[in-house]
């Protein structure tokens, strides 16, 4: 008969180990050195913005880790041709508008072929405390959207600037399959604790936003 | 008998085990392992599905069985066959091992993309066959289960080009269609995977 009601069954999926546990889970959930740790995903149906602000709805945007991720996955817009852009706050969100810098280039070829290029776009490059470009000209025909990913590193630090780069492909507004690489960096020695994204004319139709933390040793 | 307290008595507040998925070591869940032995392809014919948001797909040595063929990949979109509706970009940066020549370029590649295209689509590009060459990187597919969108997809792979340069070359397009795709096969345009491994993960939490 178990001591405690149910032990028995615990011990048994536990192999009988539980005796040798000298240290509890960490509440990050005990993953390896480069483990990635879901902290937030965002659903959006219609909104203006969508942001992952530290500490609010159970975001976690500050040193717990050295690198996070984010995961952009069908991202519709409410308007054709629509802009994804996306701005930092060293001030929880209060106001989105640190200094930034970044390049921007692009490989694109047509649905109907004959068009195919690779370049660097100076119309969607950044530099200023505006929002910038990730994912330009997404088409919203019913089964267009973007995908893609974007890492930023150390966002904590108060030394260093704040480097990120982001991968996106897209269904383009002209029936174009474009892939997009942007890199910079926030130029500020503030810390980064708030991200917001935004397509410019309209709304976020549909689509996630995943954040994840990336375990460091 | 002792009872220990590492979680401050919460033994008795447990309610329910953990999932096989809570439990892997971060959320990157290797669902399947391909080992190439003088294969004809690779396939990844179960497991993608609505589970994961986006699944990654890590390819390891691949070595092809005939010098300067192309290591590519094929998408099932409800039949049998690995034949979805493609649109596509690639481009790639290279340089020669010859230090005399010492050439280099960053450019597109017109004869490795797909408009519309329903064979297979370039991964790595005249993969060399020498006893030390291979390439090597890994394939992101995006949400595969919508039957809203369609399916992006991009890859980054480092190259033994056969005529002894290194590519580092950038693939990426979309499913042109609307199905959801449940197949993912890889395979050489001519001959054998002689040797390789590829991996196929979940990424992130369970939808």
């Amino acid at each position: 008969m178990p001591i405690i009601k149910g032990l028995d069954k615990l011990v048994k999926y536990n192999d009988r180990s539980i005796k040798d546990l000298t240290t509890t889970p960490t509440a990050a959930g005990g993953g390896g050195t480069g483990a990635i740790v879901h902290i937030k995903t965002l659903t959006a149906s219609g909104d203006s913005t969508l942001n992952f602000v530290n500490g609010a709805s159970g975001v976690v945007l500050d040193d717990t880790y050295p690198i996070y991720k984010i995961e952009f996955i069908n991202l519709h817009p409410s308007a054709d041709g629509d802009y994804l852009r996306m701005n930092f706050s060293i001030d929880t969100g209060s106001n989105y508008n640190v200094s930034k810098i970044t390049t921007h280039f692009y490989s694109g070829h047509a649905e109907a072929d004959g068009s195919t290029a690779v370049a660097y776009d100076t119309s969607s490059d950044y530099v200023g405390t505006g929002d910038l470009t990730i994912a330009p000209s997404v088409g919203n025909d019913n089964d267009q959207a973007f995908s893609g990913s974007m890492t930023l590193f150390n966002p904590s630090s108060t030394t260093f600037v704040k480097h990120f780069i982001s991968t996106i492909h897209e269904a383009h507004s002209d029936n174009l399959a474009v892939s997009t690489y942007v890199g910079g960096f926030v130029n500020s020695a503030s810390a980064v604790d708030a991200i917001k994204f935004v397509y410019t004319s309209g709304n976020i139709a549909s689509g996630k936003i995943k954040l994840y933390g990336i375990l460091d040793s | 008998m002792a009872i220990r307290t590492a979680v401050n008595r919460a033994l008795t507040e447990i309610t329910a085990l953990p999932t096989a998925a809570a439990l892997v070591n971060g959320n990157l869940t290797l669902l399947t392992t391909a080992t190439a032995s003088s294969s004809a392809n690779l396939t990844f014919d179960s497991s993608i599905d609505s589970t994961y948001d986006s699944y990654v797909f890590k390819y390891y040595n691949i070595h092809p069985g005939t010098d300067g063929k192309q290591f590519q990949v094929g998408f099932r979109d409800g039949s049998t066959a690995y034949d979805a509706t493609k649109t596509t970009t690639f481009f790639r940066a290279g340089h020669d091992e010859d230090a005399s020549n010492n050439e280099s370029y960053l450019a597109y590649r017109t004869d490795s993309d797909l408009a519309q295209g329903t064979g297979a689509q370039r991964v790595g590009i005249f993969v060399g066959a020498d006893n030390d060459q291979c390439c090597n990187g890994e394939l992101h597919l995006f949400n595969p289960s919508s039957t809203t969108f369609v399916k992006h997809f991009m890859a980054r792979t480092s190259n033994n080009y056969y005529v002894d340069y290194i590519q580092d070359e950038y693939m990426a397009g979309y499913c042109n269609v609307t199905a959801a795709i449940d197949g993912v096969q890889f395979s050489m345009s001519s001959g054998d995977i002689d040797s390789g491994v590829i991996k196929m993960y979940g990424v992130g939490d369970i939808q």
